[in-house]
């Protein structure tokens, strides 16, 4: 066990990009902690796709041991959270279980969107904030100017942040005698009753749920009956550690010190993130406030390409879920695409993130149906319903109106492009709330519909913007607009998974523009194909695919056959990959490309 | 029985040099400077009698060669090779024996040989009726020269053929109806009318992908190029009777409805592929593409690079697949003999619906419209 005065529990914010991983494995590899030859980039973010996109998705923990020059020997556990908005919960609920955050900026780039969302989560937990220039290395760096804006727009002293290169290693014991120094120690009685945060939990193959804590006040030790105060289940404590960052076992946790246990517990469903975990007997009754569930906020079916893969879908999803308790899953049945799951999300990268699992994790192709936002509909009997489908929608005539779920946006951007920004936040239906500048960055406060932001919003912002723009927003509750439900028919039939909600007064532009887009994505047919927009029985926009009329080997003789054959096969297969809707073939990436909108 | 009787046997020969190689071309053709005919004749040789025991007790319907440029054989290859022929099957009364020929000056000196070696049919590439056109696609004679070539074929052979290329960079509509009705007036009773296709591989093929092939006729004019050719030739007695070929009733070519009925046939020569039946099991046959390592092959034995059996399925596959291409269309107990399984019922009726098929005496046929767009209709009759 540590003493308290030399412990020191930090985390670190900063905008995507801005070196957040890699002043981590900085500080890992500067003190130690892990032999140079067992370092590999980005150390932290041990899942494929976090290293692959260079993000964070699950909050890490590392315990660093450091002899700092006043002589003293300090223990420094760093959790290191997720950069991006869907992950925003992982943030807050990380920051509760530390005392001070570095704020690690960019010194090329200046304050960004998620910079200031995350630096407000450190306040909100009442951290102490030591801000870092990172990236001092590259020629563009302005450290003055930077550390102005940062004053300018977060409002924090930075005259005396530390300018690092997490690239090169300058500055990194700076930081290291800061975290030291400026941040405060942890405080806790190690006699009064057990009283431990359960800050975050996930699902290991061999030792069932690892459940990472923070001890507040008493000793934890293995062989422990703990109890969870939430529920008053009892577990028996068979293993407590620390990460180096790999998993080491010690005898016990004191107050102030950051560790896991693992208690035989099955499922990451039986743990509730913001729990205080106490002893059995003689435990504290006083609960720590305790953090709200995630409430997913985007939905949409994910339903196998090859029908027969159902079964192992349902198995992929159960066992995604065993480790995300953010994710939520039912069965759903479409007319279109048989049998499948109705997923919710944090975000779009989060569903981005589930998807791309299940097919590399599980070699499962998926269909991905239109992402929705969660509307309220409220029906003439006085009930609400949540509507998580549009095929779900019940019939007008026992609606009485809709709400949907706003958000409160915040973009930071260069003057030049600022035009753009605020056209494209116009056109999706925002209220502009603020608009303030930041030297020669504007910061564009609006009120956006979510349904208006799920699908392509940061897409077409990036573009609109060169990629200069950041973004990041809140929920901010839910509000009555004139929304419909808009239905898409393909020769005819009713394509229930291309059905989408949509404000009235978009209602023609966004049926005009799927059409079209569906018209280039399914291929041509023996027939001609009309393909309409409808509201109700109203068709509000129309396209016709025209018949294909070329589509044979000028010159097939003896020599051919062979060939020919496997060229048929193939087209074959490729057809089966498309989904049958009457007589006529989608390909599966019709289903989402039919609703990015390119203007 | 086994089926491949109901198309018949014939002999495939392939001569693998060229004197150019054309842009278009992805056949298995070479230039060389040299070539030792009586080498090429006995190899050609050796693998006739290596293939002769298994197939013994055959007719013989039709002997082809193709190429590369097989007018740069000499004639006593060719008599070589048909005497070899004869001593090993019994010839058909009608046996057709085809040769592929470049309508230059200096092969129109071999066509007499030709025909005194046993060669009774003539198919000649001329492709173009236009001089500029004919450099663009980088053929090495002139339409003078090709026009003198044709005479003296018409001289030598009852039978004669040629092909023309269409669709080609800058045609329009009007200028192919032009040129294929000035065609007709030359034509005997045969002609083969192909869509330039663009071949991966080939110097097209390249020029393409780099976007440099320009002019070409978008997709919707050479379907209405490909439905002119049909109404124009059958103005002209000249019906299609494939995708691709035209003849007066008679007038087919005996060796290559082989292939579109799915008989068996040997094919001897580099790259040559082949489907024999033996023992009632069909095999799918490939020797060696590159003429030297053929060469050397033979010497070692066999110049066969490949030899894979074919499930009936496949078989099936295969019929559905070539017959589909003629005017008279599919036997369908045939079809379901070989497949084990019925036509996919519904979507049969839907082509039916579209006008894309005919179905009469136990016969599926595509009809015009349906040609244009057989693989289409192949992927649809096909069973998954």
């Amino acid at each position: 066990m540590t003493d308290l005065a030399k412990i020191r529990n930090f985390s670190i914010v900063a905008h995507i990009d801005h070196g957040k991983s890699t002043l981590a494995d900085r500080l890992i590899q500067e003190t130690g902690t892990v032999e140079d030859r067992d370092m590999k980039a980005q150390l932290l973010d041990s899942m494929d796709i976090e290293r692959e996109r260079g993000i964070t998705i699950k909050a890490n923990t590392v315990r660093i041991e450091y002899n700092a020059e006043d002589g003293e020997h300090y223990v420094l556990n760093l959790i290191d959270t997720p950069g991006h908005v869907d992950f925003a919960y992982e943030v807050s609920r990380s920051m509760r279980a530390v005392e001070g955050s570095l704020l690690v900026v960019d010194s090329t780039q200046g304050v960004e969107a998620q910079t200031l969302a995350n630096v407000y989560h450190a306040i909100e937990a009442d951290h102490e904030i030591v801000p870092v220039l990172n990236k001092i290395d590259l020629p563009a760096s302005d450290c003055d100017r930077v550390a102005e804006q940062i004053e300018d727009v977060i409002g924090i002293d930075a005259t005396e942040a530390i300018q690092v290169s997490a690239k090169t290693g300058q500055g990194i014991r700076e930081t290291l005698e800061s975290i030291v120094h400026k941040l405060p120690a942890p405080t806790g009685d190690r006699d009064a009753p057990l009283k431990a945060m359960l800050v975050d939990s996930w699902y290991d193959a061999y030792l069932g749920v690892i459940v990472l804590v923070r001890i507040m006040d008493g000793v934890l030790k293995k062989g422990d009956k703990v109890k969870m105060l939430s529920n008053g289940s009892v577990h028996h404590v068979d293993r407590i550690g620390v990460f180096r960052p790999e998993m080491t076992v010690i005898d016990e946790l004191g107050p102030g010190e950051i560790g896991f246990l693992t208690a035989s517990i099955k499922q990451v469903r039986d743990t509730r993130v913001g729990d205080t975990i106490t002893h059995e007997k003689k435990g504290t009754e006083d609960a720590l406030p305790g953090f709200k569930p995630a409430q997913p906020v985007v939905f949409c079916g994910l339903f196998p390409v090859d029908s027969a893969e159902f079964e192992d879908l349902r198995d992929a999803i159960d066992k995604l879920a065993l480790n995300d308790a953010s994710f939520s899953y039912e069965m759903e049945t479409s007319a279109a695409l048989g049998f499948g799951f109705r997923c919710g999300f944090l975000g779009l990268l989060h569903l981005e993130v589930i998807r791309d699992r299940i097919e590399r994790e599980y070699d499962i192709e998926l269909i991905t149906t239109a992402p929705s936002v969660v509307y309220h509909v409220y029906m003439k009997d006085g009930t609400m319903i949540d509507l998580h489908n549009p095929a779900d929608m019940p019939d007008l005539s026992v609606v009485d109106h809709l709400e949907e779920p706003r958000i409160k946006a915040t973009i930071l951007v260069p003057d030049e492009y600022l035009g753009d920004v605020l056209k494209l936040c116009q056109e999706r239906r925002g209220v502009q709330m603020d608009l303030t500048y930041a030297g020669s960055r504007a910061m564009a406060v609006y009120d956006l519909p979510l349904n208006e932001v799920v699908f392509d919003f940061y897409d077409r912002l990036k573009s609109v913007t060169k990629g200069y723009a950041s973004f990041d927003y809140q929920m901010t509750g839910y509000q009555t607009d004139n929304l419909v439900k808009m239905s898409v028919l393909v020769n005819d039939e009713p394509v229930d998974a291309l059905s989408m909600m949509v404000h009235r007064d978009r209602a023609e532009q966004r049926g005009r523009a799927m059409c079209e887009k569906l018209k280039e994505l399914i291929p041509r047919h023996m027939f001609k194909i009309p393909i309409q927009a409808a509201i109700g029985g109203k068709v509000i926009a129309r396209e016709t695919l025209s018949a294909m009329r070329k589509d044979v080997t000028a010159k097939c003789y003896g020599g051919d056959a062979t060939r020919k054959k496997k060229l048929l096969e193939k087209q074959k297969k490729g057809k089966k990959k498309m989904r049958q809707f009457g007589k006529v073939d989608i390909p599966q990436e019709a289903f989402i490309s039919a609703l990015k909108m390119d203007s | 029985m086994d089926d491949w009787h109901n198309g018949g046997f014939g002999l495939y020969v392939h001569w693998p040099f060229c004197q150019a190689k054309c842009p278009y071309c992805d056949f298995n053709s070479h230039v060389s400077a040299k070539i030792d005919q009586e080498i090429w004749a006995k190899a050609y040789l050796a693998e006739l009698e290596r293939n002769a025991p298994a197939l013994d007790g055959r007719v013989l319907n039709s002997i082809f060669f193709g190429g590369g440029t097989p007018s740069l054989m000499h004639p006593d290859t060719v008599t070589t090779v048909i005497e070899a022929a004869a001593k090993i099957w019994p010839f058909a009364n009608d046996i057709e024996i085809s040769l592929e020929a470049n309508p230059g000056s200096v092969e129109a000196g071999r066509f007499a040989g030709y025909r005194d070696a046993g060669v009774n049919r003539i198919s000649m590439g001329i492709q173009a009726l236009n001089d500029e056109d004919l450099r663009r696609l980088g053929r090495i004679h002139s339409v003078a020269e090709a026009r003198a070539a044709f005479d003296i074929a018409r001289n030598c052979f009852d039978r004669v053929s040629f092909d023309l290329i269409y669709a080609r960079q800058g045609q329009d509509l009007r200028h192919w109806q032009a040129e294929l009705t000035e065609a007709l007036s030359m034509a005997i009773d045969h002609l083969s009318l192909y869509q330039l296709t663009i071949e991966e591989g080939t110097a097209f093929g390249d020029r393409y992908a780099r976007g440099k092939l320009r002019d070409l006729p978008t997709d919707d004019t050479a379907a209405d190029m490909y439905q002119a050719t049909q109404d124009i030739c059958d103005a002209h007695g000249m019906p299609a009777y494939e995708v691709s070929n035209h003849a007066r009733e008679g007038a087919e070519s005996r060796h290559n409805l082989i292939y579109w009925r799915y008989g068996d046939y040997l094919g001897i020569g580099p790259g040559a592929h082949g489907r024999v039946t033996l023992a009632g099991r069909k095999y799918a046959t490939e020797t060696h593409k590159a003429p030297g390592k053929w060469l050397d092959q033979i010497r070692k034995g066999s110049g066969e690079s490949l030899r894979e059996e074919l499930t009936f399925v496949d078989q099936s596959i295969e019929y559905m697949m070539m017959s589909m291409r003629l005017s008279e269309g599919m036997d369908i107990p045939r079809y379901q003999q070989l497949s084990g399984s019925e036509l996919p019922a519904e979507r049969v009726q839907d082509l039916v619906n579209l006008g894309m098929v005919t179905i009469s005496d136990q016969r599926i046929r595509a009809t015009a419209q349906g040609r244009s767009v057989l693989n289409a209709v192949l992927r649809e009759l096909l069973v998954d």
